[in-house]
């Protein structure tokens, strides 16, 4: 078995303006989701994420600590949330993820064992 | 005597003991290596022992002890890489075994393809990986057949090899609703390897183009594993009505001979005869997936060139239905590009010239080349030569830029004579 994070990006847009149907469509296929992963492995960890206009991002800048405002890149879409998740391998995680919104962009990254 | 059999066991038998020993011990860095070291190994001992009566079991008896040398040698430095994911580990639900039965699996060498060229690798590593891994190809070779310094290629390899054991990549096959579109994987691969070996470049050309028949072999080995798929017998067809042409292509003096003025005894007739064979095998493109249905239609113009006895009778109205078809199905540049030379000799330059001005192919010099071949034939010399110009200032390849400036400086001479009688 691996651990895999799965990373979600989406464009931004308002949760407050779905419909009941895109709620519930929302919920159904996160459920599947899990259920996939219940299946074929486990879940270690997940969480949503607020919108970037929220995050903070910190960096050493000659040896200073500089805080600004905004995430780590500007971009049309932002990391949203993630999931850690253990399944025997990459094809597996592909089956898994394309059950999460079609609206998503999902970058699955290898989580390293450090020893 | 045992050289021959060692070239034919390493040629025929790689990829089957390269997948028995992933299977196996599950490292994909010790594998290759191992069964290199096996295969130097028999060149010593075969020509003075004779050859085993089972030359494939003992080049795997060989590796397979190499491999074991390399697992002790870690285990006393406690050392532990990261292993590949295999079919059984999968099913038995994750229960991480060491050692599986190492049984002869039946789709051994498919579930090496796949994981050769799976999505998640880059389309030119997928190629190299799998030439080098099913095939045997020397990275030396699969370097030239890409035109990149061999260094380069080796770091390609080797990083693709990274990727499918810490990525999690499965030396397995696919669930039945997966495998269509990994099978289309295969045969796209495939292509581009095939493409790749007659991708103009400098040096020999020649040598590419048996290259490209490496490709040819990628298919035909898959094939064994999934006889009749439709994906792979299409490319079949195709790669064959292509290849078939090779040794007419370079004249005497290394020139690009083009398909018109080829020499047809060069060509390979048994190769013809097998594509048009699997054509028809295949029936129609509407009950196909898209892909092999590009395939087929390709193949069918491949065809149209290769069944006639010279240019002036080849069905071009045909082609251009082909590449009508090809087009509804893929929409793209090269494609209109192409249906446009052969409407240009369907229905003359001036239809030829129209249907070009509607394609766009920023940066191309080909769009430019074929524009100046065509106003030459409807005498617009003049227009003819700034096209030849705007095709010489974006062509980056020597060999068609020679081409290019020989066309153009060909048509000042007609020009001359024309004017100062």
């Amino acid at each position: 078995m691996k651990n895999y994070v799965i990373l979600i990006a989406y464009e931004p847009w308002d949760w407050s303006t779905a419909t009941e149907e895109q709620r519930a469509a929302f919920f159904a296929q996160h459920g599947a989701f899990s259920e996939f992963i219940d299946a074929h492995g486990k879940q270690v960890a997940s969480a949503a994420l607020d919108d970037t206009d929220t995050a903070t991002t910190v960096r050493h800048v000659n040896g200073e600590v500089v805080v600004t405002d905004g995430p780590f890149a500007e971009t049309a879409e932002m990391i949203g949330g993630y999931y850690e998740v253990e399944l025997p391998d990459l094809d597996t995680a592909i089956e898994a993820v394309a059950l999460l919104p079609p609206s998503y962009s999902l970058e699955i990254r290898p989580v390293i064992a450090v020893r | 005597m045992s050289e021959d059999a060692l070239v034919r066991v390493v040629r025929e038998e790689w990829g089957r003991l390269v997948a028995l020993l992933l299977a196996r011990y599950r490292r994909l860095d010790l594998v290759e290596d191992a069964l290199g070291d096996a295969v130097e190994a028999a060149a010593r001992a075969w020509p003075a022992d004779g050859v085993p009566a089972n030359p494939a079991g003992w080049l795997n008896t060989a590796a397979s002890r190499r491999v074991l040398d390399r697992l002790r040698a870690e285990a006393m430095q406690q050392r532990r890489a990261p292993l590949l994911v295999t079919e059984v580990e999968r099913r038995s639900g994750g229960t991480a075994v060491m050692v599986d039965p190492g049984g002869l699996v039946e789709d051994d060498v498919l579930r090496l393809v796949l994981m050769c060229t799976h999505p998640a690798l880059g389309a030119e590593a997928a190629a190299a990986l799998a030439l080098r891994l099913v095939l045997g190809v020397s990275t030396h070779d699969v370097a030239r057949l890409f035109l990149v310094p061999e260094p380069t290629m080796a770091a390609r390899i080797t990083r693709a090899k990274k990727k499918i054991v810490s990525a999690g990549i499965p030396l397995a096959v696919p669930g039945a609703d997966a495998l269509p579109e990994r099978l289309d994987a295969v045969a796209q691969i495939a292509y581009l390897a095939f493409t790749a070996g007659y991708a103009p470049g400098s040096g020999s050309d020649l040598l590419r183009a048996d290259l490209a028949g490496e490709a040819v072999r990628l298919v035909r080995v898959v094939l064994d594993e999934r006889p009749g798929e439709p994906v792979l017998v299409a490319l079949l067809a195709l790669m064959l009505l292509q290849h078939s042409r090779r040794d007419a292509r370079v004249g005497a003096d290394g020139d690009l001979v083009l398909l018109g003025e080829q020499d047809h005894t060069l060509w390979h007739h048994d190769e013809i005869e097998e594509g048009l064979a699997l054509l028809r095998s295949l029936g129609d493109a509407h009950v196909l997936g898209a892909t092999a249905a590009g395939y087929l239609l390709q193949a069918r113009i491949a065809a149209e060139h290769v069944i006639v006895g010279n240019a002036a009778q080849t069905r071009w109205h045909r082609i251009v239905d082909h590449y009508d078809a090809l087009l509804r199905l893929a929409p793209s540049p090269a494609a209109e590009l192409a249906r446009a030379v052969a409407l240009a000799e369907a229905a003359g330059p001036d239809a030829g010239l129209a249907a070009l001005d509607r394609i766009q192919l920023p940066g191309s010099h080909r769009l430019a080349a074929v524009r100046a071949e065509l106003l030459v034939r409807t005498g617009r010399l003049d227009e003819a030569r700034v096209a030849y110009g705007e095709a010489i200032a974006r062509c980056r390849n020597e060999a068609e830029l020679e081409h290019l400036r020989r066309r153009r400086a060909g048509l000042a001479e007609d020009e001359s004579t024309a004017t100062c009688p």
